[in-house]
């Protein structure tokens, strides 16, 4: 069986989605999604990086594999997407000092987002070529960023209504994730 | 363990931004942890290696033996282009991997092989078997799915689906190079015919990927494993 | 020594409730909310968790002299990674088909704030003794939020518990316990019965202390 990169990114994007449907990267969407103006440039800056951490992963897989070292595969992605958010970081603040301010202070948290390594180890452990790494990364990129700037809304109309004191905070963000995860669940079945 | 330290736990008037360490001691440092490291992941990969093995090759045959119930060992090969031969390592490109299960008298019972389809939330992995005799596949077995819990599962235990695979009809045509029939999954209610499977009413998708899973692995693997049958028949 | 052991007692607990990873600091949410869909599936990811967290902190304890500060981030990363790498050839070791329900979930231990947030505000300055019980509550504490999920999603999204069938065959399922969004709302809702909970102890502390107070004037 053959995926097309269209249909791994429109699964990874809506009926697999890294945020609700894989619990991937949960700790920035609770975090940062408090506000639009944070989260919208959080979720490019985490696409970008899963871009970069796929590319970096498929080279690296196979110069592993052609070296039979698959037990070292772990530890070499997490030291590669850790060096590829310090490379981005300085490329940024030398090339783009507006865009490195305005992502600056997220760009560290990223190489502790289980989306970027989960990118580089489901595409590993799927067997995908380079072109379907590709839609893999950029469809779960964009299926995070979508996550978090939905999210973002609702919390942004949520601070001009009245909610009960035991439930501000956490637990209505989580109650609001599940919902958003409940109608993601209805893309489910697209393009197959 | 004995580096030495690092000057700025003796000289106070360094301002703390400045970076303090030499950077050979950097580097030592990595050095020893990066070893450290090296050893510990090495000694684990070479201690749960034989472990790990014999744990895929259990999980591996409990598979093969639940799609062909008399298979009491299996045999690993890979189907090329140029005929089959016995399994050994990673499957090279261009080649398919199936498992021959052969029963208590080490006669061939059965060929099981992988499929895989896009189902209702990801794709649906399946493990069918042929039987050769009856040119027909007899049963699957899911490896890995996705799919709702009561709803997708249906096709592991619903009655009327099932049934379809008591004599699939997977001949292959005259010429040998692709199924007679296309094996193809039609609506609740609608099974005229041998190839065809009846699919279950509210798991439509998941159904479909199964009839899918097979009909792609069969296209691929029948053609080349049916003419080297005689390679396989005994246990090697 | 009663006083060193009330320490002692008190760097466990720490983990376990003041500072509970799970439900007061919301770290670690990814494997928590995607493995649970069972109590088994919960018990071992919270062990797993529990002994890398253990191991990481030792190593990271005793190299705590060694580690330059500028790439201690990188040090406490490879250390953490070899301790995953380490457990999941464990895990494959023992058993396959938990292997397989925990899926690259493992891997993802690495990632884990709750491992490197200890390693580097708590192990890196300590000695090894603390910092390992300290991980060892910090562990427990994991164990005990993932078993809180995975017993409730497991026990009304398959009326079973550790596999054993609670309600008999009659029992319908509530089918949405063990997808995704179960999962938010279970968590949700352990969050809001512990802030209510909290929110009574509170009121009800108040009046109490008054009382007290009035007792000790009169």
């Amino acid at each position: 069986m053959h995926e097309s990169a269209a249909q791994i990114f429109i699964s990874a994007l809506l009926a697999n989605n890294f945020v609700l449907a894989m619990f991937l990267g949960l700790c920035p969407f609770l975090g940062v999604s408090a506000r639009l103006d944070t989260a919208f440039p959080m979720g490019v800056a985490t696409t970008f990086v899963m871009l970069v951490a796929s590319l970096c992963a498929f080279g690296l897989n196979l110069l592993l594999s052609s070296l039979h070292l698959e037990f070292l595969r772990l530890i070499s992605y997490i030291v590669i997407i850790a060096s590829a958010v310090q490379l981005v970081e300085m490329v940024l603040k030398k090339r783009s000092p507006t865009l490195f301010r305005a992502l600056g202070i997220f760009l560290p948290l990223i190489t502790t987002n289980c989306a970027v390594l989960g990118v580089a180890l489901f595409q590993t452990a799927r067997e995908y070529d380079f072109l379907q790494s590709l839609a893999f990364s950029l469809g779960g990129g964009a299926g995070f960023t979508l996550a978090l700037v939905l999210m973002a809304s609702v919390r942004e109309r949520l601070q001009l209504s009245d909610v009960p004191g035991i439930a501000q905070g956490t637990a209505m963000t989580l109650v609001l994730a599940g919902i958003l995860s409940l109608g993601f669940m209805g893309f489910a079945g697209i393009g197959s | 363990m004995n580096a030495p330290q690092p000057p700025e736990s003796s000289s106070a008037p360094v301002p703390p931004s400045a970076p303090t360490t030499p950077t050979a001691a950097m580097i030592r440092t990595l050095g020893l942890v990066a070893t450290i490291c090296g050893l510990i992941i090495v000694g684990a990969y070479q201690g749960s290696f034989s472990a790990v093995q014999e744990n895929k090759r259990i999980a591996l045959e409990r598979a093969v033996f639940k799609v062909i119930p008399s298979a009491r060992s299996i045999g690993e090969y890979f189907a090329t282009a140029n005929g089959v031969t016995p399994a050994s390592g990673d499957t090279p490109p261009g080649a398919i991997r199936f498992y021959a299960g052969y029963d208590a008298d080490g006669k061939l019972a059965g060929v099981a092989a992988e499929g895989a389809a896009k189902g209702y939330a990801d794709v649906v992995r399946i493990l069918f078997a042929w039987i050769p005799e009856c040119q027909c596949v007899t049963g699957f077995g899911l490896v890995s799915s996705r799919e709702t819990p009561g709803i997708g599962d249906k096709i592991l235990v619903d009655r009327d689906f099932l049934a379809n695979f008591k004599e699939l009809d997977v001949r292959l045509n005259a010429d040998m190079n692709a199924l007679a029939n296309e094996v193809k999954t039609v609506k609740h209610g609608t099974k005229t015919q041998p190839w065809q499977i009846d699919a279950i009413s509210g798991a439509t998708i998941t159904s479909r990927a199964v009839g899918r899973g097979i009909n792609e692995a069969a296209q691929a693997l029948l053609p080349r494993v049916a003419p080297h049958l005689d390679s396989i028949r005994t246990k090697p | 020594m009663n006083l060193g052991q009330a320490k002692t007692f008190d760097e466990f607990m720490e983990g376990i409730w003041r500072q509970n990873p799970v439900f007061v600091m919301a770290l670690g949410m990814c494997p928590t909310l995607a493995v649970t869909v069972s109590a088994i599936n919960a018990l071992s990811m919270g062990v797993a968790t529990t002994f890398v967290l253990i191991c990481s902190c030792l190593l990271v304890s005793l190299l705590r002299r060694v580690i330059p500060k500028e790439v201690r981030i990188a040090t406490y990363i490879v250390i953490i990674a070899t301790f995953v790498t380490v457990t999941d050839y464990a895990i494959q070791a023992i058993s396959l088909t938990l292997y397989d329900a925990l899926g690259a979930f493992i891997q993802l231990i690495v990632v884990n704030c709750v491992i490197l947030g200890r390693a580097e505000a708590h192990a890196s300055k300590v000695s090894p003794l603390t910092a390992v019980i300290n991980a060892a509550g910090m562990g427990a504490g994991f164990t005990i939020g993932l078993l809180a999920l995975g017993t409730v999603r497991e026990i009304f999204g398959n009326g079973t518990l550790f596999g054993i069938s609670l309600f008999g065959a009659n029992f319908q399922p509530w089918v949405i316990m063990v997808l995704p969004p179960g999962g938010f709302f279970v968590l949700g809702g352990w969050l809001l019965l512990f802030a209510w909970w909290a929110k009574r102890r509170d009121k009800a502390a108040l009046p109490a202390d008054k009382a007290a107070e009035g007792h000790q004037h009169a």
